[in-house]
Order: C-alpha cells, then structure tokens, then sequence
C-alpha cells in the first residue's frame, strides 16, 4: 500500500521546504538549520531507494551513513564560520553580509 | 659598318646617358667639370648612334611599314606578357636625332650659363637623365613601356623645373606642372589598361594589326573610349587647352631647361605619342575631329594671350604651347608629317629662341622683363642674330624653316575644314605678330639706364650659332629630301607647295610683322593706347583669360570642401561609432555590475531556478515521460 | 492488520516531519525553530525505521538529534542579540521562493508520479551485510570519512577560536 511515491513525496516536500529556508531566512544560522532538512529529504530519498530497488545490497544506506557525516561535519564548519562572523561584524543577519558587490 | 651596329644596338643610345646619370648623381656631385664632361661626351656618343640608326633607316629598307623591332621579355605574368625594346623606324630616327641633338647642344649650352652655379653637377645629371627618358620613349615598342618613359620624363621635367628649389615660385610651378600632367597621365594609364584588357595585348605592332578587324567586328565605341583616354595623356603633357597652365610656370626653371624640355622635346611626347599610336586614331574619324578642334582652338588661344604678355619666357612659353597646338591640329586632320616636320623645325628654332633668351637673361643678371631692355643689338650681337633667324623662321618666312612645315600644316588644314583653317591662319598672323613685338622691343630702339649686359661665353654662342643654322636650313633640307615619303601614316603624300596657300600664309606673316613695326618699332600707333582702346580684350589676354585662377577657384570649391566633408564624416561619423562603442560597452558593464548584490541568497534563488530549469529540461526530453505524458494519468 | 498500522505510522510520521519542516521556517523565534528541527529529525528517524533501516534510525538520533541538535542551539545562544521573537525574520524574497519552490516541487512530483518503478522482490538484508560492505567494499571512503572529522574539527575549532588573537 505505501509505496516508493509516498516515501520520494515526502523527501521532496521537505526538499522544497528547506530551499524555501535557505533561500528565505536572514539568521544564518537558520539558514543552517534548513540546509539541514534538505540534507535529510536526501537520505530519505536514499533509504527509499535502497529499500525499494536494492535490498538486498544496502548500497543506499551505506551512501546515507556517509551523507549524515558529511553533514555534521560541515554544520560544525558552518556554526563556526557564524562564530567568527559574529565576532567580527557583531550580527548574524544575512542581508548585511554584502561587502562582495560591486 | 657603323649604322649596322647603331641599329643593332640601337638601346645604347638611351642607355648612356642614363650612366651619365647614376654616376654623376653617385660619385660627382661636387666635381662639375668631371660631370660636364661625362654628360656631354654621353650625348654626343648618343647623337653619334642617333646619326648611325638614320643613316641605317634611311638608307636601308626600314620603313614606317617594315619597322625594326627588337624585344626581350620583360613582364610574364597570369596571362599578361609585356616586352620591352626597341622599335625603330623614319620616324623613330628622326625623333632620335632631333632629341639627341638638341639635347647635345644645351648641354653644351649649359656649361656657359650654368657657370658657377652651386648645383653645377646636380644639373647635368639631371639632364642626362632626362635625355635618357626621352630616347627611351622615343624607341618604346608598346604602351607599357612608352608609359614608363612618360612618366621618367614627367618626373625629369619636376626635378628641373624646381631646380632653384629655394624658390618658392619654382617649387609651387614643378608641383603644378607634376600634378596638371598627372591628370593626363592618368588617363593615359587608363586608355592603356582598357586596351589591355580587351585585346591582351600593348603592343604596337600587334595592334595595328588587330584593330581594323576589331572594328569590322564591334564597332568603335570602345575604341573611342579608349583613345579619348590616351589622348589625356598627350592632352596634358603637350600642354594643349585645358591642361596647359602649367607650361608658363614651368619657365621658373633654368633657360637650357626651357630650352631643352618645354620647347623642342618632353612637350612634343604627347605630339609623338599620337603620332606612334595614329593606327588607332586614324580609324575613329570623331576622335581626329576633337583633336584637330582642340589644337586649333589651342595655338589662337596661347596665341591670343602672348601678344599682351611681358616676360620674356613667357611669351615663348604661350608660343610653345601655340605650335603645339599647331602640332595637334596637323595630327588631327590626318598629316602625320606635316605635324612630324613642323615638330623637327620647332625643336630647332624654340631652342634657338629659348637659348637666345637665356643669353639675353644671363647678360642682364636675371632681366626677363622686354620693356626693361632696348637696343640690345648693339650689344649682343650674336643674340640679336640667333634671334633674328629665329622670329623669322617662326613667323614662317620663306625660306627659314618654319615656312616650310607650317605651310604643309596649312595645306593639310584647308583640304580637310575651313574653319579650321582660318583659326590656323589667324594664328599664324598673331604668331608673327607677338614674335615681332618681342624682338622689335627688345633689340631695337633706346636702351635703358643701367643696363650693361655681356654677350654670352663662348659655349653659349656655339650652340646658338649650330641651332640657328638648322631654324634656317632644316625645313628647306626636308622637303628636299621628301620627309614625306618617310614620315609617313599611309600612302605618302607628294605635296608639293600649294602656291596659293604659301603666299598666303606669307602675306600673313610679314603683315604680323609689320604690325608690330609699326607698334613696336617705329611707334607709329602707340601701343598703351591700342591696349586702352581693346581695354577688355586686353585685360582678357594680359590675365591668361583667369584660367589659373578657374581652376583655383574649382580647386578650392570642390576638393577642399569634399576633404571637409569627409573630414567631418570621419570625426563624427567613424570617430562617432568607434567612441560610442566602447562607450556603450563601458556602459552596459556599469549597468551589469549591479548584479552583485553581494547577497548569498539572491545568487541561490537565480542558481535554484536555472537548475531546475535544465532539470524540467531533462525531464521533458526524457522519452518515458513524453510516453508517460501521452498515457494520461498513472 | 500490520499494514494499517504500517500505513497509519507512516502517515503519523509524515505528518511530524512536515509540520515540524514548516516550522522550522515559518516562525521568526528562532528557538523554537531549533526545537520544531529536532522534532522533524525524530519524525524522519521514525520513517527509517519503517524503511527497515533500523541502524540508521538510530544514527539519526543519536547524531542528528543529539549532536546536530545540541550545536545549533549553542550556536544560537552565542549569537543572538535583539528579542528572541525576532531573531528569525523573512527577508523579501519570500514570495519568489515559495514560487520557485511550488515549482520544483511539481517537477519531482511529476517524476515521482509518472517513473514506473520497478520493485524488487527481494528481502532487505541484515545489518551485518551493512557491516560487511562498508568494512570491505566501501573501507576507502570510510576511512576518508573519519579523516574528514577530523579536519573539520581542526577546522571549526581554529574558526571558532580565530587566528591573529594575541
């Protein structure tokens, strides 16, 4: 009855919802935090798979664990990068970090 | 013997002054004497030649029929073959030794007037240079060599007549007379190439034969057009009506150089070319009709001007430009020797004069002015004389030598229009007329305060005393020994001497003379009140009717305004769209940076919506979803 | 009967993992935000296991949930300056996002809907497959993996910490 569709629906939903966040919010590190939704609508998207069209050779879940890593690594990067930017520009508001215009 | 081996090696006689040239231009610049004498024995090792080719000519079977060609290739390229040599028949050998001789002769001239002056070397290398040019033309075989030499001898007559380059005057007139003769060169170049093109050939041998059948074959509007443009050429250069301006000026140049190139031989190279070309003119009766107009309407027009004018050189200038146009005329109503005669005895007395007058000229320190001179035949007695010879035989008083040739070119005139005749005639009366006053005002009478002039050297003299001896034999000798019957296009013609018409012209000329006696001489009639009474007329001739001005007048209209024109199109025009190029282009940049915002998410939506739109393109072009599509809902 | 409750948790979890998305980035309080994200993580880990990845329900709590969670709220209490309801706002280009996002949104739906799957018949393995695979087939990039925290520790503390002090 629930069938692959249902499992890449609901990643694309929240695929959708966390671009709507990054694209949208002006805290970086909300910004963060919807990077975060999208990167979990993509393991979704892999465990489906895997479970769906490969059982019986994992090679989805292997590539999620690998996602999930790469994940927290790069949010840890990331909140210290907002570290540093506050530190230095005493805000964390997206909009105000334009100095590389014209 | 030596006429064999002149006219085998025939291409000596323009080559060996020009090594007068390139060695005195080289090595002896500021040796005078080396150079006069390298000159000099140059051409009279040319005019030996020149005597050996006549005598092979004449005596053996050379004739205008059967000429002597030799060629060697000179140009073979993409199916264009042109050939340079040597072409030699009577009329050839005539103009050989005319031009050599002459040329001789002023050289020699030269060495007296010459004396002393600082281009002393400069001179004579140019002179043998342009000796060279001419002879070279003089033997072309086809039109691309005869243009060359054209062009060597244009480029001869620039150099000398700005010889006193420090003079303003003489600059502007060797720049005048360089441009007013490239205007007919280039039609000339013209005329050429159309031949060229249609007949592969320049040949003129090769011509003569092709043309009459070309003509039986397409008609003549071709060939009309064809030497309507060559005739620019000799319209330009022999100083015929309207391109004549530049030949007064070019008196700004030293008296042997008036003498040599603008009297007796570059100025006749146009009369000459139509004369080596007349197998095409003969055959376009139109074209010999404007040539005959425009030499007739030439000599009265200069001959019109002459009579006022007070300098010297000048009035022999006009008087070139005038026989000149007697020349043409002879051409144009189908005489060529009529024309070619009355070329040799011109070349002969016009030097004479020229020389006389630079005597005169050199004896007074510069004085060109006749009514500031008088009563110099007491002075210059051999001037007086040379002169004397030399009026007569232009005016065309039996039995100098100008009667003869001008009475043949009367004759050829009256058979063919009346009209012309009469213009023919009325300017031989004007011919006498202002050669008379020029003599009469000069030799005769008081002379002025002031004026001590020296008879000229002895260099000087001889070559005056040779060329005035020829003014008076030359035309005699010729139609004794029937030039007719050589220098000829077609059947000759045994004209014997039309009595009506000789007395005529005759009558003519010492009425012209006399007139001037009158005026001039014994002032009976004062002239000052015959000019007041023609007033207008007067004002007319003594300005050169304002052509100089005319042209002034056009020059300045037209070719400065089209550069003014083009100027401003180039400024706001090519200036205006290269500018606004890169203006526009750093104008968009400055617009298109804007796009930086500097802000992250702005550059995420813009690359999001790209990526999904090569996403949707992917898809769309996938064929399960097209076939997916096409079945309707899952 | 298992099927209903397989169909209903998955709904229920469905459900808690978009809501909570949606609030993740609707509310302008950026706590909560925080908070709703660790509720969406334990929805997702919930679909894991109904995708018979029990290994990796677990990892997503633990990480996800523990650690990821953890660290953005302690990023958040380091940096926040004015009111906490404000901490979160919009900026102005929610309008085109939400279209961009619609958009996409139809595009993968049409790709879901109208891809015809091929489901396998096979069973899922067991965990020690995983086990095996990742330590023999895949040890490269697990290895490259562990040194991959290593240097974003390196680097975050260095980051964090900053260069030219002192």
């Amino acid at each position: 009855m629930i069938g692959l569709e249902h499992f890449l629906f609901v990643a694309a939903v929240l695929f959708v919802i966390g671009l709507y966040g990054v694209l949208t919010k002006r805290n970086v590190t909300a910004i963060l935090m919807s990077m975060e939704l999208m990167l979990n609508a993509v393991n979704i998207n892999l465990i489906a798979f895997s479970r769906f069209i490969t059982p019986e050779s994992m090679t989805g879940q292997v590539f999620a664990i690998f996602t999930i890593t790469i994940a927290a690594a790069e949010l840890a990067v990331g909140l210290a990068l907002v570290f540093r930017i506050y530190h230095d520009r005493n805000t964390v508001d997206a909009e105000q970090l334009n100095r590389m215009r014209w | 013997m030596f006429s064999q081996y002149a006219v085998q090696h025939a291409w000596l006689i323009p080559l060996l002054p020009f090594v007068a040239f390139v060695v005195i231009g080289f090595f002896l610049r500021r040796c005078p004497r080396p150079a006069a004498g390298l000159a000099i024995g140059m051409s009279l090792a040319s005019f030996l030649l020149a005597l050996g080719v006549g005598y092979g000519v004449f005596a053996g079977s050379i004739t205008v029929d059967q000429p002597w060609i030799q060629k060697i290739p000179w140009l073979d390229i993409a199916g264009i073959f042109v050939s340079m040599g040597v072409y030699l028949d009577p009329l050839t050998a005539m103009m050989l030794m005319v031009v050599s001789l002459v040329s001789l002769l002023v050289q020699i001239y030269s060495i007296g007037y010459m004396a002393g002056d600082e281009g002393f070397a400069r001179f004579f290398a140019f002179l043998s240079l342009f000796a060279a040019s001419m002879l070279g033309l003089v033997i072309a075989v086809n039109f691309v060599q005869l243009y060359v030499f054209w062009e060597l001898v244009g480029l001869c007559s620039y150099l000398l007549i700005g010889f006193y380059f420090d003079r303003i005057s003489a600059r502007e007139a060797a720049k005048k007379a360089f441009m007013t003769t490239r205007i007919g060169d280039f039609g000339l170049l013209l005329g050429i190439l159309l031949l060229q093109v249609v007949f592969g050939t320049v040949d003129f041998q090769q011509l003569a034969g092709i043309l009459p059948l070309y003509i039986q074959g397409s008609g003549i509007g071709l060939l009309t057009v064809a030497a309507l443009l060559i005739f620019m050429g000799p319209l330009s250069k022999s100083g015929q009506f309207p391109l004549h301006v530049w030949l007064p000026d070019a008196m700004e140049g030293p008296t042997p150089v008036s003498a040599l190139i603008h009297a007796a031989t570059m100025v006749v190279a146009g009369v000459y070319l139509v004369a080596r070309v007349f197998f095409l003119f003969s055959l376009l009766p139109n074209v010999m009709e404007i040539i005959a107009w425009i030499g007739a309407f030439t000599a009265c027009f200069a001959a019109l001007v002459a009579v006022s004018q007070t300098d010297t050189k000048r009035i022999l200038a006009y008087s070139t430009i005038s026989q000149l146009g007697y020349m043409m005329l002879a051409l144009g109503v189908g005489s060529v020797t009529a024309s070619m005669f009355h070329l040799m005895t011109h070349a002969f007395f016009k030097a004479a004069l020229f020389l006389g007058a630079g005597a005169i000229m050199h004896g007074l320190h510069g004085q060109t002015d006749i009514f500031a001179m008088g009563g110099l035949r007491r002075r210059l007695p051999v001037t007086f004389a040379v002169m004397t010879i030399g009026v007569l035989a232009i005016s065309g008083i039996p039995p100098f030598a100008g009667f003869f040739s001008k009475d043949e070119i009367l004759a050829a005139t009256a058979h063919v229009s009346g009209p012309l005749y009469g213009m023919a005639v009325l300017t031989a009366l004007l011919t006498a007329f202002y050669m008379g006053r020029l003599l009469f005002v000069a030799f005769f009478g008081r002379e002025k305060q002031g004026n001590m002039p020296h008879e000229a050297g002895p260099a000087m003299c001889f070559s005056m005393i040779v060329l005035s001896v020829l003014a008076v034999v030359s035309g005699a000798a010729g139609y004794m020994a029937h030039f007719g019957e050589w220098v000829r296009f077609g059947p000759a013609l045994h004209e014997d001497l039309n009595l009506g018409i000789a007395s005529f012209s005759t009558f003519m000329s010492v009425l012209g003379l006399g007139a001037a006696w009158l005026l001039y001489g014994r002032r009976s009639v004062s002239p000052d009140q015959l000019a007041l009474k023609l007033g207008f007329f007067y004002t007319l001739s003594y300005n050169k009717f304002f052509i100089d001005e005319f042209y002034g007048w056009l020059n300045r209209t037209f070719v400065y305004g089209t550069g003014k024109i083009l100027y401003w199109l180039d400024i706001k025009g090519v200036d205006g769209l290269v500018n606004g190029l890169a203006w526009s282009v750093g104008h968009l940049g400055d617009e298109l940076r804007r796009i930086q915002t500097g802000q992250l998410q702005q550059y995420g939506v813009v690359i999001f919506t790209a990526i999904m739109l090569i996403a949707a393109w992917v898809v769309f072009s996938s064929p399960i979803f097209v076939a997916a599509l096409q079945r309707g809902a899952y | 009967m298992s099927e209903y409750i397989y169909t209903a948790s998955f709904y229920v979890f469905a459900a808690m993992v978009i809501i909570s998305a949606l609030g993740v980035v609707r509310k302008t309080n950026i706590m909560h935000a925080a908070l709703l994200l660790v509720l969406c993580f334990i929805g997702v880990s919930g679909l894991y296991v109904l995708l018979e990845a029990d290994y990796l329900a677990a990892v997503q709590l633990l990480v996800y949930g523990g650690a990821v969670a953890i660290i953005i709220i302690l990023s958040i209490m380091l940096t926040h300056r004015r009111r906490m309801e404000e901490t979160s706002l919009a900026n102005n280009r929610a309008r085109a996002a939400a279209l961009l996002g619609l958009l996409f949104m139809a595009l993968l739906a049409l790709v879901i809907f109208y891809t015809p799957w091929n489901y396998s018949p096979a069973e899922p393995s067991q965990l020690t497959v995983l086990a095996n695979v990742l330590l023999t087939g895949y040890v490269l990039p697990f290895e490259i993996g562990a040194v991959l925290l290593l240097a974003a520790m390196i680097g975050a503390v260095l980051l964090a910490k900053g260069v030219d002090e002192e």
